[in-house]
């Protein structure tokens, strides 16, 4: 128990590094410019069926 | 993905499109009926607090129609009732339609979460009404109410959920994440911040486990993050499903959701404490909530702009079709009201505009403009497809009502920051000798004019969905349409 309240503030900032890191790694997953138009694809989904008005 | 029916599922874009399952919609025509009568009896009841404020004699001396009884109700009304079937009637039509699959639990499933939500708005009105309220803000309804919309939130996640893994589309639309992210979040702050005991078994008044500054920041870490992802997150699902359908084009850019998704994840959760400048919170927590605050600019205005580019190329839609109107103007609203939020959580510009009806002003060009306008615009469209309708009844009204709610809006927010910045200049005012230049009721009398200024805004708006109201029932009481006899989209009937 002592032993893990020596470990919280070096836990803290572990985990504030971490997020950055997930943080900055998904925004180049998404911005990567080779997923572009695999990307761009999945924008069609909500199109794909025929619902409007009068449908 | 999870079912191994891979030979049906049609590879990447659709030229193969296997026969859509059996949606349940009975329980979302419900949930949209519902928004619109909590949506006109949010706003009446809206109307009748700011008349009570430019005239309080129409408090009519009775505790049940205090101002103080009067404001959750409208506040509750507006955000729960009305905006909260706006978000069960557009995810589960949406996560349906998405997934390609049929909603997880059927009909049963659907008509619990209505008549279940439609309980619990129930409970918490007639507790405010009579009294009995937790005082917090966003969360005024007691712990037997609480615990009630404990047990709907999480079968409502059962239900996304399940929809969502039974998905015959593999990928899962951004709506759809900010949906899940709503529903999630709202129940973790829900849980978050309603710690409280009842001070017996069988009576309705709890208190609060947490007390003091604690107590002030869980309230605040609920009541900026209800914002964030009950009034934003999932309002925003509804704006990257229902505008690509609307204008008939795929949102803008896709990986500009992906960032705007992640990026209002990780910072929102962040801003609660800028509601606390100048209060027993440690100044390092309330100048942490006003970094994030600004960080929160660049997922806000990224976002806004993604929904705005979509109309791209294909703005004269904008001419034609009212309800596309209000969906862009919502995005509009967005932008602004997410501008100014930043703004106010600034220590010294939060000095002048706290506890002044500036705030008053900001919270209604969000709510109005931004939640307000996106559920009508998904509305407009909605309806007549869930009744296989050729059109809305009128195009002509759903036009006077973006106009009247415009009008209101512009009223509303107009008057309430002149009297804002006022009530927060007469309140800092000091004369030559130190003293304070104006009494407090000073300030009061000199908010009259402007908040009679704001009633006017208010009836506009509420005439605005008085409009809407009868507009949905004309076009629900018209003859459905048979297939064959509508070529048309709505937007090609033409307003005027």
């Amino acid at each position: 128990m002592d032993g893990l309240y020596a470990l919280y503030p070096l836990l803290r900032t572990i985990w504030i590094v971490w997020f950055f890191v997930l943080f900055v790694g998904i925004l180049a997953w998404a911005l990567w410019p080779g997923r572009r138009q695999r990307l761009q694809q999945l924008a069609d989904i909500p199109l794909r069926d025929d619902a409007r008005p009068g449908r | 993905m999870m079912d191994g029916n891979v030979a049906e599922r049609p590879g990447g874009v659709a030229e193969a499109r296997p026969a859509a399952p059996e949606y349940v919609d009975g329980p979302i025509r419900a949930f949209a009926i519902a928004t619109v009568f909590w949506g006109v009896v949010g706003f009446l009841v809206g109307v009748v607090a700011a008349s009570q404020l430019a005239w309080p004699q129409l408090n009519l001396g009775l505790e049940w129609t205090s101002f103080g009884r009067i404001r959750p109700l409208h506040t509750s009304a507006v955000i729960f009732a009305f905006g909260g079937c706006a978000l069960f009637c557009t995810t589960l039509y949406v996560v349906q339609r998405t997934c390609r699959a049929r909603l997880f639990g059927g009909e049963p499933m659907g008509w619990f979460l209505f008549w279940g939500y439609q309980l619990f708005i129930l409970l918490a009105a007639s507790g405010y009404v009579l009294g009995y309220t937790q005082g917090r803000e966003y969360a005024e309804p007691e712990w037997y109410t609480d615990l009630w919309l404990t047990l709907v939130w999480v079968i409502y996640l059962v239900a996304f959920v399940g929809t969502v893994i039974r998905r015959e589309e593999p990928h899962i639309y951004v709506a759809n994440w900010f949906f899940l992210a709503f529903i999630i979040t709202v129940a973790m702050l829900h849980l978050g911040n309603n710690i409280a005991l009842p001070i017996d078994l069988l009576h309705a008044k709890s208190y609060s486990v947490p007390s003091g500054v604690q107590d002030a920041m869980i309230q605040w870490w609920y009541g900026h993050n209800a914002v964030g992802f009950f009034l934003t997150a999932g309002f925003l699902g509804i704006m990257y499903y229902f505008i690509p359908k609307q204008a008939d084009r795929p949102i803008y850019s896709y990986r500009l959701s992906i960032v705007h998704f992640w990026s209002l994840v990780f910072l929102y959760i962040w801003a609660g404490p800028h509601h606390l400048h100048y209060t027993a919170l440690p100044d390092w927590a309330s100048t942490l909530g006003m970094v994030f605050s600004i960080m929160l600019w660049m997922p806000s205005w990224g976002g806004a702009i993604n929904g705005l580019m979509t109309l791209s190329g294909a703005w004269d839609k904008l001419r034609t079709d009212p309800a596309l109107r209000f969906s862009v103007a919502a995005v509009g609203f967005y932008a602004m009201a997410t501008f100014e939020g930043p703004v106010m959580s600034i220590r010294a510009v939060n000095s002048l505009s706290h506890y002044t009806d500036w705030t008053i002003g900001h919270v209604h060009s969000g709510a109005l403009g931004w939640n307000g306008f996106i559920t009508f615009g998904a509305l407009y469209w909605l309806i007549p497809v869930l009744w296989q309708r050729r059109a809305m009844w009128s195009t002509r009204l759903i036009s006077w009502h973006f106009w009247l709610a415009t009008l209101g809006i512009v009223l509303y927010i107009t008057a309430m920051w002149v009297a804002g910045i006022m009530q927060g200049l007469m309140w800092r005012a000091y004369d030559a000798n130190g003293f304070l230049q104006y009494s407090f009721v000073e300030g009061v009398a000199a908010m009259h004019p402007y908040y009679v200024i704001r009633l006017l805004g208010g009836l506009l708006y509420l005439g605005g969905a008085l409009l809407m109201a009868f507009n949905v029932w004309r076009t629900i009481a018209a003859a459905p349409q048979p297939a064959a006899a509508m070529p048309a989209p709505a937007a090609a009937v033409a307003a005027e």
